[in-house]
């Protein structure tokens, strides 16, 4: 028998058998070390260190489960590696890998269960335990939810500890020199006369070996690349136009294909006539597909002029046609009936209501698409006993098992190829572009299938960001806010995405409330409320899911009660927060914006905060109110981390995030007539432009114990900062987003 | 039809009103300009027609009359423009999709203004949607390869 079932027969799995602690009810029987998916791949001669590290001849392969769609996940996962690999990020190859179990999610788990990220009880860490368990039984290599890093930062640089600490061992063997007389560096491991080994030199002996498990991880103070400013994997490719991504991916013999479906999403198809379009120019095949139609062609414009030139008529939609009738179901749910949490009531709110003079506030956030800039394609190949798929994709295992249910295949005859994505933001989290291009695949089998999504059908056809809406009331007393009772109402987003992938879910919905429930205030009385809608129209998680539109009702909600109070904004927020790293982000944004210091003629400032993703954060946005409208001046972020990874992209990644935020915001929404999405492409869905952009000074602090992503948290409090800010400029209290229906900007 | 693309002449058999963008992509595999939108409202697909910056998404080909210039011919890993080197100093990209047409768009603008004021910047690169938020990077960075270029 070969060397590979040797080590398989031992199983490691050190990057996370190592990290996950803690026992629960039910973890036992998940606790065993699921196998190595990259000992199927290793032949003689190759060492696999962990799932983490590839050793060869050919050099240095990190795999990067996370999926890249521009926060820089590949960047930051191999830098973790890297350190205590002691590699430099120009020696190694990053690789997303294959699907596999063994990459798990562990800190998304954290963000579903029902604690908050400042709760350290022994009931909140029990069961997050139990959500991991969870997580790993369902194997769930999901990108989102801001986890990368946090998922990360111990579990890599254990596997990087790990793999260096077995290639020591086999440079030990090799020259009988002691373990303790040798050092690494530069993906090399030195003897004491100054001779080194390479570390591909190595792989053959070190696969023989027992993994040493038996690592301490480096103290901080002693980190090369962690924490420090570091020059993206990617950089280089992605400011010469070198950078491949899924939709410019080619293969020999592939076509290209694009589909139309109804839009009024879910709904079937009736009939279609293709005569015309089957006689354009390069057309290949005209292939029906669920709920549409798939024109095949020799070029991208080819197949999407034909598919415009097919006639097709369309079953309505299985949600209420009308804008109206979306709002007037969230309208509809304010009852006891559709009451899906209430997680936070402190002292007694109706008590505090009752007979007192209450002030009332009703909010809306709309649906809103994602439109990443690249949009959707998948290429897939289905042959007689395989299928290939190459995408961007944040859940690649749900991909695969997709795909080899289509096909009537095993999972394991699927390979999932994730390419890089031209953003993302939730979007990709979805596969039905996946799941269209196997069907056509299916009908052309042997040949590559390449769907590209037009921008209009990808606009038209996303699964949004959910509706939402919320109603407070409160009261106010000697210049305090005393009562604060906020209901949210929406579809739950959890159900809607699950439910795609076949995975019912039951109990509450957190997202309903999250980003409102779990405020670090101490408010007399205070009390948050979800209520679940009917389903509606497809919603899935868009960047901050259910705290992107919560955030916004929370905070502009506590506003209006500190106005009405009297009190000062920024300061009545800190008299409120009893959480002191969240304290912290509010005086930071107070120093940074010169808070209280006179501004010029028509110029305001807004703060807001919203804790969400475990990231307490706080902005303050400047505006001028001038002839023509709202200008957003600077905006100032204060966010705590716990650690920075890498400071530059943290600043860019949190600059990206106001800006989506804001964007959003001002401008955009999706909206039903007739059960299609009227909105079609950029002209009518627009966000930020550059001249709207506003300096966005950013601080990242450090005094959190967790470390955390910062990918979402940043949109949050942007959108309240902005309505709040523009109070306080014009007195126009701006309840209900796009922000452009109500007040021009310029 | 005859098209010069980064100085190399291609024959290319395609209809009259196909979208210079997409005879770049797929006819001639030149993929570093982007496809975003099709209706110029996003800038992915900005090349260069005589130095002058255009919306290939909008550039029929029988229309291209001078020599297209995309992002592979203004520089490569190996030979930086000034405006690679300063995107990659101040580490621009997140997903980087838009930065072809950015990185163009910008080309353009320092030909134009050799050093361009803030509004100036503005105007010029406002056509170009970036999903990501660069914009405040975008900005520094394209005042660093002016100051380079003026250097030089």
């Amino acid at each position: 028998m070969s060397r590979i079932g040797k080590i398989a027969r031992r199983s490691f799995l050190v990057g996370s058998a190592a990290v996950v602690g803690g026992v629960a009810f039910g973890y036992v029987m998940y606790k065993r070390p699921v196998a190595n998916p990259l000992l199927d791949q290793v032949a003689e001669g190759e060492a696999a260190l962990t799932p983490y590290v590839r050793v060869d001849a050919s050099g240095i392969t990190l795999i990067t489960p996370r999926a890249d769609s521009g926060q820089g996940a590949y960047s930051v996962q191999a830098a973790l590696i890297a350190e205590e690999l002691d590699v430099e990020l120009d020696q190694i190859r990053v690789d997303p890998g294959m699907p596999s179990p063994a990459y798990y999610n562990t800190a998304l788990s954290a963000e579903a269960a029902p604690f908050r990220s400042t709760d350290d009880s022994f009931a909140a860490q029990s069961t997050r335990g139990v959500m991991d368990a969870l997580m790993k039984f369902l194997g769930m290599q999901i990108t989102g939810g801001s986890t990368t890093v946090p998922d990360s930062f111990e579990k890599l640089r254990l596997a990087g500890a790990v793999a260096r600490e077995t290639l020591k061992a086999a440079a030990a063997q090799q020259t009988g020199v002691q373990v303790a007389d040798l050092k690494t560096a530069r993906g090399m491991v030195e003897l004491p006369g100054g001779d080194t080994l390479r570390y591909e030199d190595l792989a053959p002996i070190a696969a023989t070996l027992d993994p040493v498990n038996d690592v301490t991880l480096r103290d901080p103070s002693t980190w090369r690349l962690v924490g420090k400013a570091m020059e993206r994997v990617d950089i280089v490719a992605k400011s010469t136009g070198t950078q491949s991504y899924g939709i410019d991916f080619e293969v020999e013999g592939m076509v290209h294909a694009t589909v139309r479906t109804n839009p009024r999403r879910g709904g079937g198809m009736i009939e279609f006539d293709s005569a015309s379009a089957e006689q354009m120019r390069g057309v290949q095949a005209v292939v029906p597909i669920t709920n549409g139609v798939a024109v095949v062609a020799n070029n991208t414009w080819r197949a999407i002029q034909a598919a415009n030139a097919i006639d097709i008529t369309w079953a309505d939609a299985p949600y209420p046609a009308e804008m109206e009738e979306h709002w007037q179901t969230l309208s509809d749910s304010f009852i006891e009936d559709r009451r899906d949490s209430r997680m936070r009531d402190d002292g007694d709110v109706d008590a505090a209501l009752d007979g007192a003079e209450v002030i009332e506030a009703e909010y809306r956030a709309p649906y809103l698409a994602h439109a990443p800039l690249e949009p959707i394609t998948a290429t897939v190949q289905v042959t007689e006993d395989r299928v290939d798929v190459w995408t961007g994709t944040q859940v690649p295992r749900f991909v695969q098992s997709n795909v080899a249910k289509l096909c009537d295949m095993d999972a394991d005859q699927v390979f999932v190829h994730v390419l890089m994505m031209g953003g993302s933001f939730g979007h990709r989290l979805e596969d039905r572009v996946v799941r269209e291009a196997t069907e056509i695949a299916l009908q052309l089998k042997g040949t590559p299938v390449k769907l590209t999504y037009s921008r209009e059908e990808d606009m038209t056809h996303n699964d949004t960001r959910q509706i939402a809406m919320a109603r407070g009331r409160g009261t106010v007393s000697g210049g305090k806010v005393d009562a604060f009772d906020l209901g949210i109402a929406m579809p739950s987003v959890i159900a809607s995405q699950m439910g795609r992938q076949g995975f019912p879910v039951a109990g509450p919905d957190l997202q309903i409330v999250a980003g409102a429930w779990e405020q670090p205030m101490q408010i007399p009385h205070y009390r948050v409320s979800g209520y679940r809608a009917p389903e509606l129209a497809p919603i899935t998680s868009w960047r901050s899911v259910g705290a992107s539109t919560n955030g916004f009702f929370h905070d502009v909600f506590l506003d209006e009660l500190i106005h009405a109070a009297g009190a000062d904004p920024m300061e009545e927020r800190l008299r409120l927060c009893w959480h002191a790293p969240s304290r912290k982000t509010l005086e930071a944004v107070a120093e940074m914006s010169n808070w209280g210091a006179a501004l010029g003629p028509d110029k305001a400032r807004g703060v807001a905060f919203c804790l969400s993703f475990g990231v307490p954060t706080a902005e303050v946005i400047e505006v001028t109110n001038t002839a023509n409208g709202i200008r957003i001046d600077n905006v100032c972020v204060a966010a705590e981390v716990g650690t920075v990874v890498d400071p530059v992209n943290f600043e860019n990644m949190v600059q990206g995030g106001v800006v989506w935020a804001l964007g959003h915001a001002m401008n955009c929404e999706i909206t039903y007539s007739d059960g299609m999405v009227d909105q079609q492409n950029y002209y009518d869905y627009e966000g930020m432009r550059m001249f709207q952009a506003p300096v966005i000074n950013v601080r990242g602090l450090e005094n959190g114990d967790a470390v955390r992503g910062v990918g979402e948290p940043m949109v949050p409090p942007a959108a309240a900062a902005l309505s709040n800010a523009i109070f306080a400029a014009t007195g126009q209290r701006i309840r209900e987003m796009p922000m452009n229906k109500f007040i021009d900007f310029v | 039809m005859q098209l010069t693309v980064n100085g190399t002449t291609h024959d290319v058999d395609v209809e009259d009103d196909m979208p210079l963008l997409w005879v770049l992509r797929d006819e001639l595999n030149i993929k570093g300009v982007k496809y975003g939108c099709g209706v110029a409202q996003c800038g992915a697909c900005t090349v260069h027609i005589d130095g002058v910056a255009v919306r290939s998404c909008q550039t029929l080909a029988a229309d291209v009359d001078g020599p297209v210039t995309t992002i592979e011919g203004l520089g490569t890993p190996d030979a930086l423009h000034a405006l690679q080197e300063a995107w990659i100093e101040h580490q621009v990209a997140q997903c980087g999709y838009c930065q072809s047409g950015q990185i163009m768009q910008a080309a353009a603008l320092l030909s134009d203004i050799p050093s361009p004021t803030d509004a100036d910047i503005d105007d010029a690169m406002s056509g170009n949607l970036c999903r990501c938020g660069t914009y405040n990077r975008i900005r520094a960075a394209v005042k660093t390869a002016a100051g380079k270029l003026q250097e030089a």
